[in-house]
This record gives C-alpha cells, structure tokens and sequence, in this order.
C-alpha cells in the first residue's frame, strides 16, 4: 500500500528539515563567536540534502523514497577581521577574527525550513486522513 | 449472472491504486523541494489509462513460469515534470505546484473511494432484498 509509504517520505523529510533547523539555530547562536586565528574561528554551516532512491535498477518506473542529509558543509565566505589590541581574545598583530555567519541569511533559510517541514506535517496529515477513510469501505 | 467482486468494482480499485501510487510520487516531490539537483516526477495520466485499456494485455499463461504482464499504474514510467521556472541549484520542484496537485489528487481519491463504496453498499441490498 503506497499510502502507507507517505509516512516514511514525510517521517524523512521532517528529520532532515529539523537538522536544518538545528544547523540554523547552531548558526545563529555562535554568530559572535571570536577567536585569535583564522583556524579557529566557527564558520556558518548548510546542509547538504540528497534524494533516497528506492532502488537503482527500477530507478525510472519508481520515486524516491524521501530525503536525507548527505553532510555539512561549512561556509567558505571570508571571516570578519577587526582590529582591537584590547580585546582578550586578539593575536600578536592585534587582530580578532569573528565568525563569517550571516544572520540575514540564517533568519530566511530557518523560514524556509519551518516552512518546509509544516508542508511535510500537512502532507502526513492528509495521508492519513485517506488511509483511515480507506479502512472504512464498505461501512 | 455471474458477478464477482472484481466485476463489480470496475476501474475504480485500479483508480484507487493509481491515485495511492500518484500520492506517494508527489509527496516524495514535495520532501526534496529543497534538494539540490532533484528533479520533480508525475505519472502521465493518459499513458496510465492506455496502459489499463488495451487488449493486448490479456496474455495467455500455458506455463507456470510465463510472466504476466504487468497491468498496474505503477508500470507505467514516471515522466519529469517540466519547470515553470528555472532554478540556480538544479532543483524542479514547485511547492505551490506539488500543493495543488497533492489535494487535487486527494480529493481524487475520495471520489473513488466513494464510488467503491457505493458499489458496496447497493451490492449490500441487492443481497439482503429489502
């Protein structure tokens, strides 16, 4: 019964929206972040959605099963370096390097995941709603 | 008259399982709505019926190990859906496309659940004679 399969397609996208939530509030709370080198500093993470194919040999009769989170990857976008020999946390040079995320852009893709992942709520909702009304034929 | 249950139901249990099938495939659309490179999948309703009409399906059996021909929606290939708009990542899915269709396809398949009932019940009072 394929309805029955929604539950795992939309059990498969709440997980992976949820880590996206997850990777946004990490994001958003280690923005300030400040340390004395550039290896140190945390850099703004994404991540990374592939498709889950049923299976290969039956790849074009079939769809994908769903979605998961293939990895994170951290943001390559230059680190905020600032001059201030005062502070704790600054190098030999003088400099401190705070973190490269930008809270604009984690502020949209958290609206885009919640989104995303009420979608996935409503789309079980309905599944369900079918399933139970299929269990009552003939009543 | 010989009725069997198959019979009675016409194409509406095979309706059933195509809109299920159909269900799955735009739900699996609309939970890689953010995957990069995904490119959204529908049956073709027309070559799903063609599939179900034709006669030269009705292959006959002389052995145990002849395969039957496969008569389900589900052997129909999906096709792609062609975008309304182009996207930087690769991905073909609108949401508000996926929406629309998820429900139309709902309600699609609360009319054949209710036709399937119908069959049932008024097959229910032929039995009983009241």
């Amino acid at each position: 019964m394929s309805l029955y399969n929604i539950f795992d397609i939309a059990g498969s996208g709440m997980s992976a929206q949820s880590t996206r939530l997850n990777i946004v509030s990490s994001n958003m709370a280690n923005a300030e972040t400040v340390s004395s080198s550039t290896g140190e500093t945390y850099r703004a993470r994404q991540p990374v959605f592939g498709a889950v194919l049923q299976d290969a040999m039956s790849s074009q009769r079939a769809a994908s099963k769903g979605v998961r989170v293939l990895g994170v990857v951290e943001s390559q976008a230059p680190l905020r370096q600032e001059y201030s020999p005062q502070h704790p946390m600054a190098n030999g040079e003088g400099y401190i390097f705070k973190s490269n995320v930008n809270m604009v852009e984690e502020m949209t893709n958290m609206m885009s995941a919640s989104q995303s992942y009420k979608n996935n709520v409503e789309m079980l909702n309905t599944a369900k709603q079918l399933l139970q009304q299929t269990l009552k034929i003939g009543q | 008259m010989a009725t069997t249950i198959d019979s009675l139901l016409g194409v509406h249990e095979q309706a059933l399982i195509y809109r299920s099938k159909r269900a799955e495939v735009l739900a699996s659309n609309m939970a890689n709505a953010d995957t990069p490179g995904y490119k959204a999948r529908d049956f073709d309703f027309k070559s799903v019926l063609h599939n179900l009409n034709t006669p030269a399906g009705h292959v006959k059996q002389t052995n145990s190990k002849h395969i039957a021909l496969d008569k389900t929606p589900a052997s129909v290939s999906l096709a792609y859906r062609i975008p309304i708009s182009a996207s930087l990542d690769g991905n073909t899915v609108d949401t508000q496309v996926e929406q629309a269709n998820y429900a139309q396809n709902a309600m699609d398949y609360q009319a054949s659940l209710r036709f399937v009932n119908g069959k049932i019940s008024g097959y229910l009072s032929a039995l009983r004679g009241d």
